[in-house]
């Protein structure tokens, strides 16, 4: 079976600097796959090219290798209503409000304005901001930001109908780092429901437990190398995380999900 | 059970911003008969009225306060008027294309340029100025949107490599290039004599009293053009303040829209230097200030940014022409005495009214 990501042997290079002469690898020859309907973490180190890898299956960096993505568009318009990416950094600083800042996500759509306002409120309701809605972007807390860009990527890809061919990508890059323990589990909980409506998620976590409980996979990533890939239970083990963190940890069993979780010593 | 909102905040928010557009919008006409009718002879709001019915049905009309109203007054409020809307419209665009609430068109080194390119004209053609074939267009226009363009096309060269256009880098490269075309006409002001000097200042404060149907007709093309094609990029404007890639994840040619923007910016603003001289504020205050009031749209911001700097250049050209009557003022003195005061208000008091 053809899988809906397939990232073969892919190799990205820094840009030449004059300070570094040394032709320095970013990300070398990783290889992975994505399933519709499954969740894939990229765990690692800072600076392990989690995010490079993101960026390039987001076709925002050059690389050598393959990334296919099944039924994917090459019409930016089109793809657009296929992919939609959160970075690890919003740099939006003009006062719109946040029902304008998630109607954003609409432009490639033609949905149409009801459908789309209805699309932008039940995102925002999704990411418990309802109450937000007409407040300014501006004023709002990092945290609070985040759950708004958020809302704004799930929106772009809300409904299967809209995405040509049914394909559907989410690339978050740590899309937790802001929230508090509810709101993460809330976010785990609407990716893991976008997930069963069929759509492949790839997201950089940090919080190994988090991605333990919630996600199907795991790539780590270490000096830029692939450490492991495969089922989470697979990754996630003492002996990875040991080369990944230089950390002793133990790994016991969830007593109610049966995930494994990671215990520090 | 979230989605259950107060529908009034809502409509309030488009409500207002309707009454700031219709009010925007309201003024044109008003400050128009104003410009038409105040002066050193003023002519009753009737009589420019009647005087204006006359002119475009084509009656010849002999009382002197028409003839000054349709030879000197009219081509100079309508030359007031595009040149204004232009640089609104040009000063949103750029403040869009930037991310950056503050940015101006002249920071992309136009205005630097085109004085620059001015200066130079009046400096080593300065006799032959007066002897210019072109009544409509004098050479010295003609230098300052030369050196408007070239100075462009250098910033954006220095700012484009095979990864794209650096937004950050055209900034710095705007303020390098400023920086150079203001020193060269600091040298031509050094070297230049009593004369050349008042023309390079009087030039670089901006005046509209070169007025004629010819200027206004070549700065009516540029303004229909501008102002027809620019509104087309409100959505994508709109995205770009989320940020290039964020902008390009939502579809769109991030590149090829920087290009055309910065072209469009580059004429709209190169041409209204090249007729009017510089202006000040127009371009920086205006849409920050709309912005201030109707919120970040471009597709609301953009064509009222366009009236509200109509409506500041006539009214700033009104008082220039009659404050100190016979004496004309420099508009660009006018402009920013008139339009800082109500900026700094409206920064100091803005979350007493609820404003953006």
């Amino acid at each position: 079976m053809k899988h809906l990501i397939d990232i073969q042997n892919v190799t990205v290079m820094a840009k030449p600097s004059r300070r570094n002469n040394a032709h320095s690898c970013l990300l070398n020859t990783v290889s992975c796959h994505v399933d519709a309907g499954e969740v894939l973490v990229i765990i690692g180190p800072n600076g392990a090219g989690k995010s490079t890898l993101l960026n390039a299956i987001a076709g925002d960096n050059q690389f050598s290798g393959c990334i296919e993505i099944n039924g994917l568009e090459n019409e930016p318009k089109l793809r657009a209503r296929q992919i939609a990416v959160l970075p690890q950094l919003s740099l939006l600083n003009f006062p719109y409000r946040v029902a304008e800042v998630v109607g954003l996500a609409r432009i490639p759509h033609n949905t149409g304005r009801r459908r789309d306002n209805e699309i932008v409120q039940e995102a925002l309701a999704l990411m418990d901001i309802g109450f937000l809605s007409d407040r300014l972007y501006t004023e709002l807390s990092g945290g609070e930001k985040q759950r708004v860009q958020l809302a704004r990527v799930l929106a772009q890809i809300w409904q299967k109908e809209d995405a040509p061919n049914g394909t559907r990508v989410l690339l978050l890059d740590e899309p937790t780092a802001a929230l508090d323990l509810g709101h993460q589990r809330l976010l785990m909980q609407a990716i893991r429901k976008l997930a069963s409506h069929g759509v492949a998620v790839v997201m950089v976590l940090h919080d190994v437990n988090l991605a333990a409980r919630y996600a199907d996979k795991a790539l780590a990533l270490l000096c830029s190398e692939r450490l492991a890939f495969g089922r989470i239970d697979e990754v996630i083990n003492k002996e990875n995380l040991k080369s990944l963190f230089e950390v002793e940890v133990e790994i016991i069993q969830h007593p109610l999900h049966k995930s494994p979780v990671v215990i520090g010593l | 059970m979230h989605a259950t909102r107060n529908p009034l905040s809502v409509n309030s928010h488009g409500a207002n911003r309707r009454i700031v557009i219709c009010a925007a919008w309201a003024l044109l006409p008003i400050s128009f008969l104003i410009a038409l009718s105040f002066g050193t002879i003023s002519v009753p709001f009737s009589n420019t009225i009647g005087s204006l019915i006359d002119t475009f049905s084509g009656h010849d009309s002999s009382s002197r306060s028409d003839l000054v109203i349709q030879q000197i007054r009219l081509p100079r409020a309508l030359l007031a008027g595009f040149v204004g809307a232009l640089l609104g419209i040009c000063g949103a665009t750029t403040q869009g294309l930037f991310r950056n609430p503050l940015a101006d068109p002249s920071l992309i080194g136009v205005t630097a340029g085109a004085s620059a390119g001015a200066a130079l004209t009046i400096f080593f053609a300065g006799s032959l100025t007066t002897l210019s074939g072109f009544s409509g267009l004098s050479l010295v226009s003609l230098g300052a949107f030369i050196g408007g363009s070239l100075a462009v096309i250098i910033v954006y060269r220095l700012a484009t490599n095979t990864h794209g256009t650096s937004v950050a880098t055209m900034l710095l490269a705007g303020i390098a290039i400023t920086a150079l075309a203001g020193s060269l006409t600091n040298i031509l002001e050094f070297f230049g004599d009593e004369e050349m000097l008042r023309r390079i200042s009087l030039w670089r404060m901006g005046g509209l009293d070169g007025a004629s149907y010819q200027r206004v007709a070549i700065v009516a093309v540029f303004s229909l053009v501008i102002l027809a094609i620019l509104p087309r990029f409100s959505t994508s404007l709109n995205a770009l303040l989320l940020g290039e890639s964020e902008a390009r994840h939502l579809g769109l040619s991030v590149q090829s829209i920087k290009i055309k923007l910065v072209l469009l910016v580059a004429a709209g603003v190169g041409v209204c230097v090249a007729l009017a001289g510089t202006i000040a504020f127009v371009g920086l205050i205006i849409p920050h200030m709309i912005r201030l009031l109707i919120g970040p749209d471009h597709r609301y911001l953009l064509p009222t940014s366009a009236v509200g700097g109509a409506v500041l250049l006539l009214l700033s050209d009104t008082i220039a022409r009659t404050i100190v009557s016979p004496i004309e003022l420099p508009v660009g003195l006018v402009t920013a005495i008139l339009g800082a005061p109500f900026f700094i208000s409206l920064l100091r008091h803005r979350h007493e009214f609820g404003m953006r």
